[in-house]
């Protein structure tokens, strides 16, 4: 083997992700799956790493919902795209952080065509100045922030007060790490890791002290796919999706599922709990599946944060297995309270996915 | 169980470790065109049976080739010989003499 040869091309699906200084927008879909995975990254970010992060709540969705269901145009998009980054100009900031990866995805597409077609670009600077009589800076950078967690894993992993260890046998839990595919299938360059050996989650695996599991579906899409999900006569294709990834994950006994994506650990999760209603079939151990969690909910639980201020209480998959394994301890009694204390209501119970 | 109205399609995963080659050979050395065609779908097109049932010689040729012959004996089944593919085949390639082909080859044992 040349591994100089191995060097230069392993240097190419490096990118450059900024150190400080950032600003953030966050998902449409995740603020309602997840919503505490955004308030802990930012809090992680601010208090842990002690950057700059600003975000502002004039930001608006990327539009890409829309765009991939083919109900608004591309140029649409690219405007709705121009006046988030005037916002970030108009605040002072040229590194843009997002949360999600579909919105990544749109923004490497579109700053590639008006990189490709120059008069797209001027046609709409002229579209946003029309319709909000603002001007827009395209990002100096522009990085998913799975990115950003990726480059400060070793700083989360030197502040954690346990690791992703079985407490209980001393093993590394076997971590499944599944990356978004809009993330790196569409610009591997943009990716850490490009598309083929994507490396931004399994990053923070390593340094967290998990266990990769290599199982060969490992890259397929977890089964959301816009359209195959949003109309009730193809979710039958996103269900099967699903299920292959699963059931080819299977045999290697994963203790945990970590994601990138919006749509990623929404659909590995639920999709679970409709795999054992309408199948009998579960993925975990007795009965139980396998939590499906964001990088932002693992970075919290390593860092020691309280569980059901994670979120992990929104999950279909029940966490606690993986809590025992880890040694995390919580109140049971606290798990469906929210702010103040406030009963939030305890969701009626599966009868096959405990 | 509930029912969601929807549920999980039938896998679509080919398994190419079943795949006979032996038999394809067999099929090849009778037939070369087999080889030939470059699945652009005329005679799907133009197919007469295929506007009322589920068959297509294209599709038939790729799943002898995806290990599933008993799918292609079963839309080939549906055929007539009326010739239309061989008409509009930009190969040239004898469709209806193909067919015949497959099925002696494929229904033998």
């Amino acid at each position: 083997m040349i591994y100089e040869g191995k060097r230069k091309i392993w240097s190419e699906y490096q990118k450059e992700i900024p150190d400080d200084h950032y600003f953030y927008v966050r998902s449409c879909i995740r603020q309602s799956f997840f919503p505490a995975s955004e308030a802990t990254f930012l809090r992680i970010t601010r208090e842990a790493l002690g950057k700059d992060i600003f975000e502002t709540e004039h930001h608006t969705t990327c539009g890409g919902i829309a765009y991939h269901s083919d109900t608004i145009p591309q140029e649409t998009v690219m405007t709705i795209i121009a006046r988030q980054f005037a916002l970030m100009a108009k605040y002072g900031y040229e590194n843009y952080v997002c949360s999600c990866i579909t919105s990544f995805g749109l923004y490497c597409e579109t700053l590639e065509t008006w990189r490709e077609f120059p008069e797209l670009e001027a046609k709409i600077r002229d579209n946003l100045w029309k319709s909000c009589k603002l001007e827009f800076a395209k990002p100096k950078f522009l990085i998913h922030a799975s990115d950003l967690i990726y480059k400060y894993r070793n700083n989360i992993a030197a502040q954690a007060v346990r690791k992703l260890v079985n407490v209980h046998t001393g093993e590394p839990l076997k971590v499944v790490e599944h990356i978004g595919c809009h993330y790196s299938k569409m610009f591997p360059s943009k990716g850490v890791g490009g598309a083929e050996y994507p490396y931004v989650l399994v990053g923070m695996i390593e340094a967290w002290g998990g266990e990769i599991v290599d199982y060969p579906e490992r890259r397929h899409c977890c089964g959301f796919g816009f359209r195959q999900y949003f109309i009730k006569g193809n979710r039958g294709y996103s269900l099967s999706n699903t299920h292959k990834k699963f059931e080819s994950m299977e045999p290697f006994k994963p203790d945990l599922i970590i994601t990138n994506c919006p749509g990623c650990p929404y659909f590995l999760d639920r999709w679970q709990y409709v795999i054992a209603e309408s199948t009998g079939k579960t993925y975990g151990q007795d009965g139980h599946g396998i939590p499906a969690l964001t990088y932002e909910e693992v970075a919290g639980l390593v860092m020691g944060y309280d569980p059901w201020d994670l979120g992990l209480q929104t999950h279909q998959v029940g966490v606690e297995p993986l809590l025992d394994k880890m040694g995390v301890e919580y109140d049971p009694a606290k798990k469906y309270l929210g702010k103040g204390g406030k009963d939030l209501g305890t969701p009626v119970a599966c009868s096959c996915l405990r | 169980m509930v029912d969601f109205g929807f549920g999980l399609v039938p896998s679509s995963r080919i398994n190419l470790d079943l795949f006979d080659k032996e038999k394809y050979e067999e099929l090849a050395a009778m037939e070369p065109d087999v080889r030939v065609c470059m699945a652009c779908g005329s005679c799907t097109a133009v197919c007469t049976a295929g506007r009322l049932v589920q068959t297509s010689l294209r599709e038939a040729i790729e799943d002898l080739k995806n290990a599933r012959p008993e799918k292609a004996l079963e839309m080939l089944g549906a055929c007539q010989l009326c010739g239309k593919c061989s008409m509009v085949c930009p190969r040239g390639i004898n469709t209806r003499h193909l067919i015949l082909s497959i099925t002696k080859v494929y229904s033998a044992g």
